[in-house]
């Protein structure tokens, strides 16, 4: 299981970088006062903006046909006879489950419409699976290239580890059947590969961390332009590292992309100074480093302490939410609820225990369908450990309270 | 009938306050054991009952491109009748009561669903959530009884406005989904300027709207696509649309009027516990006895007790928990208020005309044939709720 970090600027920033199709879906997902009305506006909307004009006539049809299905949409329909044939939310299909290591797996997923092929490498994507009745929302980024050939009829692939006591990833590796539909939130994060990329890089990756930068690998070989890479990758043995073969055979390809690899079992803990020895110009190079907590930190420290924080590029995991606030009394006012929370519980898990309708989307920080105005006190984002403020809104999903606190609900 | 407090016989009177509590106790474990075996069975019994609704109002609809020919017309109103009243019953009222919130569908989900009727999701929650499920049956605070038209207690004063009671519950029956929007705009209250009226525009523009949309749906769009068929569409689509309304006010009749629900005095619901609420819910509420057909077309609310007692419960649950409450109420010594279809719905109307006339004018007119009890009850001190008769006699 892995739960992405993102950075706040991007969370403020989401609603002028969120794209079209999901606000479409934000707004399905939202209180549907008059759900023809509200969808018919975003689908005007979606026309305005939109630069795609295939998309645009297929938006008009949709909304005239609209007349004869409200309350429901066309798309409503249109998914019992294809489950990928609606834009009201994002769906995908499992097409294949193609086993990595033995606690590894690549899942080849086909996006359904309103799915942009053009999410930049480095992305990720949130993916939402039903199980035992009940949908459950993870992140995980993409492994493969971008291919803007295919237009929008590619298939995207995420690749995902089996946690321990993780049930969401264990389910995904070993558990999915090919044919299983699945729910998908658009790609999003800022840990991408510039185009065109810089002359120099480093790639610096631990675990499944190599996920990403497989994608940026891939793009790089795709384009026949591979700059000059250093790729440092550290895996617990050879059994364990994900895509090893490919990896090899692409630096056989390309004599510009140097792979180093580091296996805990047979060389130890790969260390920064072991980096500094693997690829003495790193100070020269954009790096992209992505893996566990402890092996970003240090490689925060040692980039900070050269100066260098602009050149350093981190996609932060980790097994869970792992900040903790210190719990509190929370009241949910409208409805009159109360409960004594610990400082790992969220907002809205604690609220849907009280018996109160939350409203909520992604359930993991990014669709902002969940926030709530925090009347009194203070929460604290369980991502990063930001703080929040009473008198704002409030993603319930991904905060705990930091505090006695009184929520508008 | 009339507010438990006050009857001669109060049902609940044999019960401690420790004994209220032991049943609340009883009735949550109930509730736990089903949220807890909550899972894929429920989830896709929920898709199953979509997707053959969607089916059913896609052939319906179909099938009535082609209503100048009577079967087809037929076949066409019976299917849009029941796809109907599925998609209000089933589907609609019990989503919108959060029964399937659990399963974390953005799109099956309390506060994202829309169904087909003249009043907006919201503002129906509104209504029913909040206030008819909150205070069943409290005179005065509940508006489904009597949506605020009909005298529905013998404690109400009568008014000669009430001879034509039985009128307007039929009128209400056949617009049944309008009378619905209407009250869930709170009309009254706005007359009686007791409403914020920016906040009385805002709703009235949104009801308007969506009824705009569903007429503009059923009587403009389908008709025309139908061509030479446009006007006995038009009129199948009416039809379809009364059938719902009868249908659906017949069964929500059948919920809390027959003889032998209780009603409530506001003031006995003040400071109430869980207990007390549980044991409101079933002393208000009445069920319908049938087969699964029955079930499904009511959307299960031929288990209105049960839905009382568990509002938020997935519907498929309430038969298998019902055998469970039916035991508690032979255990606590309370009466399990059921009986078929046809029985209920007469008895609701047998009320309905009843109360249209003063306290015990009919039993004034039965008594010239039927010698006067002579035992009665020990009355309490108003004597109120007693027939008019026993009253003189005292």
């Amino acid at each position: 299981m892995r739960t992405l970090i993102t950075p706040l600027a991007t969370l403020r920033d989401r609603g002028r970088a969120m794209s079209v199709p999901q606000k479409l879906a934000t707004a399905a997902a939202g209180a549907a006062a008059a759900a023809l009305g509200a969808t018919a506006l975003e689908v005007r909307r979606r026309v305005a903006d939109s630069d795609a004009s295939p998309g645009s006539g297929i938006d008009l049809v949709r909304s005239v046909v609209a007349r004869m299905t409200t309350p429901l949409l066309p798309d409503d329909y249109l998914h019992m006879i294809n489950p990928l044939w609606s834009a009201r939310e994002l769906r995908g299909k499992v097409v294949e489950v193609r086993p990595e290591t033995h606690d590894a797996a690549t899942l080849v997923i086909t996006p359904g419409w309103g799915f942009q092929a053009s999410y930049q490498p480095g992305q990720y994507v949130g993916i939402g699976v039903s199980l035992d009745g009940k949908w459950h929302w993870r992140s995980y980024s993409i492994s493969s290239a971008p291919d803007r050939a295919a237009r929008g009829r590619g298939t995207i692939t995420i690749t995902v580890k089996a946690m321990p006591e993780g049930f969401m990833s264990e389910h995904l590796v070993r558990g999915l059947a090919p044919g299983t539909i699945v729910r998908l939130a658009l790609p999003q994060g800022d840990f991408v590969l510039p185009d065109p990329p810089p002359a120099k890089l480093l790639f610096w990756t631990g675990g499944s961390g190599i996920t990403p930068v497989m994608s940026m690998l891939r793009t790089l070989h795709r384009r026949g332009t591979m700059p000059d890479v250093v790729h440092i990758h550290a895996a617990p043995n050879r059994g364990q590292a994900i895509f090893r073969d490919e990896r090899v055979a692409l630096a056989g390809t390309h004599p510009t992309l140097r792979l180093v690899e580091n296996f805990d079992d047979e060389h130890g803990i790969l260390d920064v100074s072991k980096l500094e020895a693997a690829c003495p110009d790193w100070r020269d190079r954009q790096t992209w480093v992505c893996g566990p907590a402890p092996m970003l930190e240090a490689a925060e420290r040692h980039w900070e302490s050269a100066g260098l924080g602009q050149a350093l590029h981190l996609e932060r995991f980790s097994a869970a939410l792992t900040a903790s606030a210190e719990g509190g009394h929370v009241v949910f006012a409208k409805s009159g609820r109360e409960a004594d929370l610990d400082g790992a519980t969220t907002i809205l898990e604690a609220g849907e225990a009280a018996g109160i309708t939350m409203p909520f989307g992604c359930r993991m920080g990014i669709c902002h369908t969940c926030v709530i105005p925090l009347k009194k006190g203070m929460v604290k984002d369980l991502r990063n450990g930001a703080e929040y403020q009473e008198n704002q809104g409030v993603q319930t999903c991904v905060t705990a309270a930091a505090g006695d606190c009184v929520l508008e609900i | 009938m009339t507010v438990m407090q006050k009857k001669a016989e109060n049902p609940v009177a044999h019960l401690s306050a420790r004994d209220i509590e032991d049943l609340g106790l009883e009735l949550d474990a109930i509730r736990a054991q089903v949220i807890a075996s909550r899972g894929e069975h429920d989830a896709a019994y929920i898709r199953r009952v979509i997707d053959a609704q969607r089916k059913l109002d896609l052939a319906s609809r179909a099938v009535l491109l082609f209503s100048l020919f009577p079967p087809a017309w037929a076949l066409g109103t019976a299917g849009l009748s029941v796809a109907k009243i599925l998609e209000n019953m089933e589907i609609g009222h019990n989503i919108m009561h959060g029964q399937w919130d659990w399963m974390r569908d953005p799109k099956i989900h309390s506060t994202t669903w829309e169904w087909d009727n003249a009043s907006p999701a919201d503002m129906w929650k509104h209504s029913h959530n909040e206030l008819h499920h909150t205070y069943t049956n409290v005179i005065g605070k509940d508006n489904d009884l009597g949506y605020g038209i009909m005298r529905v207690d013998e404690d109400q004063r009568w008014m000669p406005f009430y001879l034509g009671q039985p009128l307007w519950n039929f009128i209400n029956a056949c617009l049944f989904e309008y009378g619905i929007a209407a009250y869930d705009l709170e009309i009254a209250k706005n007359w009686a300027g007791r409403k914020d009226n920016a906040e009385f525009q805002r709703q009235r523009k949104a009801v308007l709207g969506k009824i705009r949309k569903q007429m503009t749906k059923d009587y403009l769009v389908h008709p025309l696509l139908s061509g030479p068929s446009a006007l006995t569409t038009l009129g199948a689509n009416l039809t379809a649309n009364l059938v719902r309304n009868l249908w659906t006010h017949s069964v929500i009749m059948c919920g809390h009027f027959p003889e032998g629900v209780q009603t409530f005095a506001k003031k006995s619901i003040e400071g109430e516990t869980r207990g007390e609420w549980y044991l409101r819910q079933m002393l208000g509420s009445a069920n319908i006895s049938g087969g699964k057909l029955t079930h499904l077309m009511t959307g299960n609310l031929s288990f209105q007790i049960e839905h009382h007692l568990y509002p938020d419960l997935p519907s498929n649950r309430y038969a298998e928990i019902a055998p469970k409450v039916q035991e508690l109420f032979e255990r606590y010594g309370l009466t399990y208020v059921t009986g078929s279809l046809p029985r209920q719905v007469g008895s609701a109307w047998k009320k309905v005309i009843r109360l249209s006339l003063p306290n015990g004018f009919l039993a004034n007119l039965k008594s010239a044939r039927r010698p006067v009890r002579v035992a009665a009850p020990a009355a309490d001190a108003s004597g109120a709720g007693r027939p008019f008769m026993e009253r003189i006699a005292a």
